[in-house]
């Protein structure tokens, strides 16, 4: 099939069984790739009530059409199984070189099923596939591992790994490849760990083939060349993510301990220039980037180097633990990759254990006798080793992930659990940016931003305005954003860049040979939306309106410092906003899709 | 004319892998490129980009004449006058005469097609005149 791998590949890890089928054509026409056949298999072939960390939930990682050829960061690679942080629906995206390798060696998705009595790793080169004993590098950190894989395998392979965390089913556990770049989010590493594969390798020596050679490389071509032209692209290389750190301080959403204010006083040493200055030392680009957003940092002071620190990682780690140093926050990023954690949801946990601490909800003897006070980096870097151990008192509690550790504490603590679905939100402080606080509010994994940056929005027609317009633009992003997720691109170079999103559809078309417009493309995106819907639906008996609740603190507590100091969301506005969302999305007054807007998707058939 | 590539700004996207490969083969293959992008990580943290500096070294030793000049000065490989013999292999002081046998059964090299400069963002690539020594 033009623009893809052409096959799907099951590994049974119970019983060892391998088995290559051609990716369907009425599934790429439905759901096109990445996060849309994850979706699609996640729904159809993992049972009702799944333990999310027994052998009857799978872990599907998938490429798109557009991935691994000549368009600009053609390199997302989408990870989906049932998270066992949310017990929903969880996909997590990671850029670098794995999606491409995926597709060289005639793939579009690798599902992962089963589980393994002992510690494996996988090795796929092109055709020749084996499971081969891990037992030697079950324990070891992931940077570790990638490092050990690629000697002993060779340059050209791919590896995707997990930490320690993964092993010991913390339930924010991610995914590495690249050195440093992660499927964070939801607990897919966790997934892997439970099913004991530490790792995979793929290389891929297979051309892809496209529908009109000469088309699509005449639109690849125009798009690099939008690129390169585009004026956004010399600060966005320079800086990546942090170009956002300072922006996000002025205008009050950079998370400050725990999410008590948008703006840190402290934070200049931050900033994304202070950062370059000090410690990058390279850029590092995803697949076929032209605008690389990766940077590769040195800490001195550490004697260690990390892929980042992004800015999500600067705002959770940094600000939001009250840490205002370039290289500590670096060097907290490097502990959390080698051990295997999410930086978001572990800087968002530790946050939620400092508050309890300083609120005196957590004393020294919960503690293990760590003085938990933001801005403590020692104990900081101690805790991630206890998490990913769940070593103490401390580490097992933190190693639930916020909602379950305040529900546990209880105390008034589950006020500042910052966290929408069991998900913790990731770095954008929403006290006073509706629109991005509805993003987090319904986005379908949980408080995760990538669905939909709406921030940018709130500025744009004021921030606490509350309209239909802007409740629309929010479901306009969650079906554009998500897209590129769909075709294993990165959505960047359209939103940092402003390169017309019109440009994709002819290299699209002449990859494919299928004429797609955006419309229709949106109404793939609104598919897959519904699908993972119905997925939370199913697997939580109590599903609804209260699920789509933000954290209290943004509608209760007003910053006391700060740009937004005395700013808040109001409750009604909250509550009016998910009306007019469900209202829009065609969903019931609780937030489940109606009938009717199941029958013009063409899922009507999914519900009995 | 040759190919200059400044290492220390590459951040091995392969973009210009893919590029080559559809220049050189017709083909969506970074496999089939002719430059090499080394990474070196964790540590020091550093991309290498290797290119063909048009030395002649490879021309040379090809027993049957199939390394010639195209108009831009390159060397390049007249496929149909390979016969995979791989003397042009050991020949080359960059590493960057390939012969893969299984992925083609030709060698290649690069041929100044100037593709890879193109799709590159960080400007890591450049054609420029071949310095005296
Ligand atoms: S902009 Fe960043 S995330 Fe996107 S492809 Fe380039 S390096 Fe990867
Ligand atoms: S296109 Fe440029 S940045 Fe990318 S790998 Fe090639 S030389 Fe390096």
């Amino acid at each position: 099939m033009n623009g893809y791998g052409g096959n799907i590949l099951r590994v049974n890890l119970s019983t060892g069984k391998i088995t290559k089928t051609p990716t369907p054509v009425e599934l790429a026409r439905d759901y096109i790739g990445g996060r849309g056949f994850g979706a699609y298999f996640l729904f159809n072939e993992v049972p009702a009530g799944a333990d999310p960390l027994g052998p009857e939930n799978k872990l599907i990682v998938s490429s798109g059409p557009l991935a691994g050829l000549m368009i600009p960061g053609a390199g997302k690679c989408d990870f989906t199984c049932k998270s066992p942080l949310t017990g929903g629906y969880a996909s997590a995206s990671v850029g670098g070189l794995l999606t491409a390798e995926i597709k060289y060696a005639g793939l579009d998705s690798i599902i992962l099923e089963g589980a393994s009595a002992k510690p494996v790793y996988l090795v796929i080169d092109d055709d020749h596939i084996q499971l081969r004993d891990a037992s030697a590098l079950w324990g070891k950190g992931s940077i570790t591992v990638e490092k050990i894989l690629k000697d002993e395998l060779g340059e050209e392979f791919q590896i995707a790994c997990i930490g320690p965390a993964g092993e010991n089913g913390v339930p924010y556990a991610h995914i590495n490849h690249d050195y440093g770049r992660q499927a964070g989010r939801g607990g897919v590493g966790t997934v892997m760990g439970a099913k004991k594969l530490k790792a995979f390798a793929i290389r891929g020596t297979r051309a892809i083939p496209v529908a009109d050679l000469d088309a699509y490389r005449q639109a690849g071509m125009a798009l690099y060349k939008a690129c390169k032209d585009s004026e956004g692209l010399g600060p966005w290389q320079n800086l990546g993510t942090t170009m956002v750190v300072s922006w996000c301080d002025e205008i009050g959403a950079l998370p400050t301990r725990n999410f008590a204010a948008g703006s840190f006083a402290e934070g200049k040493t931050l900033y994304g220039p202070v950062i370059r200055e000090q410690i990058v030392i390279t850029d590092k680009g995803c697949f076929g980037c032209p605008s690389p957003c990766g940077k590769y940092s040195r800490m001195k002071r550490y004697g260690t180097r990390v892929e980042g620190p992004e800015y999500e990682t600067i705002g959770m780690v940094g600000s939001n633990l009250g840490i205002a140093d370039a290289q500590d926050v670096a060097q907290i990023n490097f502990l959390c990759d080698e051990w295997g954690v999410d930086t978001i949801s572990a800087g968002s946990t530790i946050a939620w254990a400092m508050e309890c601490y300083e609120k005196g909800i957590l004393t020294p003897a919960d503690t293990d006798g760590l003085e938990l006070k933001f801005g403590n980096v020692p104990a900081v870097f101690t805790l991630i080793e206890k998490i990913a151990k769940r070593e103490g008192n401390l580490g097992a509690l933190l190693a639930e992930g916020t909602k379950r550790a305040a529900q546990k504490i209880g105390k008034g603590s589950e006020q500042f659990a910052i966290q929408v679905k069991g998900m913790e939100q990731s770095a954008y402080a929403t006290h006073n940016a509706t629109a991005m606080l509805l993003a987090y509010m319904t986005a379908d994994v949980g408080a995760h931003h990538n669905r939909a940056w709406a921030i940018t929005y709130d500025l744009q027609v004021g921030r606490e305005l509350v309209g239909a317009d802007k409740v629309a633009r929010v479901i306009w992003l969650q079906h554009v954003r998500p897209m590129f997720d769909t075709l294993g691109a990165c959505r960047l170079q359209w939103v940092e860049l402003n390169i017309d999103l019109e440009m994709y559809i002819p290299a699209l078309e002449a990859i494919t040979g299928v004429k797609r417009s955006w419309q229709d493309l949106e109404l793939v995106s609104e598919r897959i939306w519904n699908l993972t819907r119905l997925y939370w639906a199913r697997e939580h008996k109590d599903f609804g309106r209260a699920w789509d609740m933000p954290s209290p603190r943004f509608y209760t507590e007003p910053p006391k410092t700060g740009t937004t100091a005395g700013q808040i969301t109001k409750l009604e506005d909250v509550e009016r906003m998910l009306d007019m969302y469900y209202a829009q999305r065609g969903w019931d007054a609780n937030g489940l899709p109606k009938p009717e807007t199941l029958e013009r998707l063409g899922l009507a058939n999914l519900v009995a | 004319m040759r190919l200059y590539a400044d290492s220390a700004r590459c951040s091995g996207c392969r973009a210009c892998l893919v590029a080559c490969s559809l220049n050189l083969f017709q083909e969506n293959n970074p496999k089939k490129a002719a430059l090499t992008i080394l990474p070196h990580f964790p540590a020091p943290g550093v991309y290498e980009v290797k290119v063909c500096t048009q030395c002649g070294e490879c021309a040379a030793v090809c027993p049957t004449n199939a390394i010639k000049q195209n108009a831009r000065g390159a060397y390049y490989v007249e496929f149909a006058e390979c016969t995979l013999c791989e003397a042009c292999v050991p020949a080359c002081p960059e590493n960057v005469m390939f012969v893969r046998a299984g992925l083609a059964d030709v060698a290649w090299k690069c041929d100044l097609c100037g593709d890879c400069i193109a799709v590159c963002g960080t400007n890591v690539l450049r054609l420029g005149e071949i310095a005296a020594a």
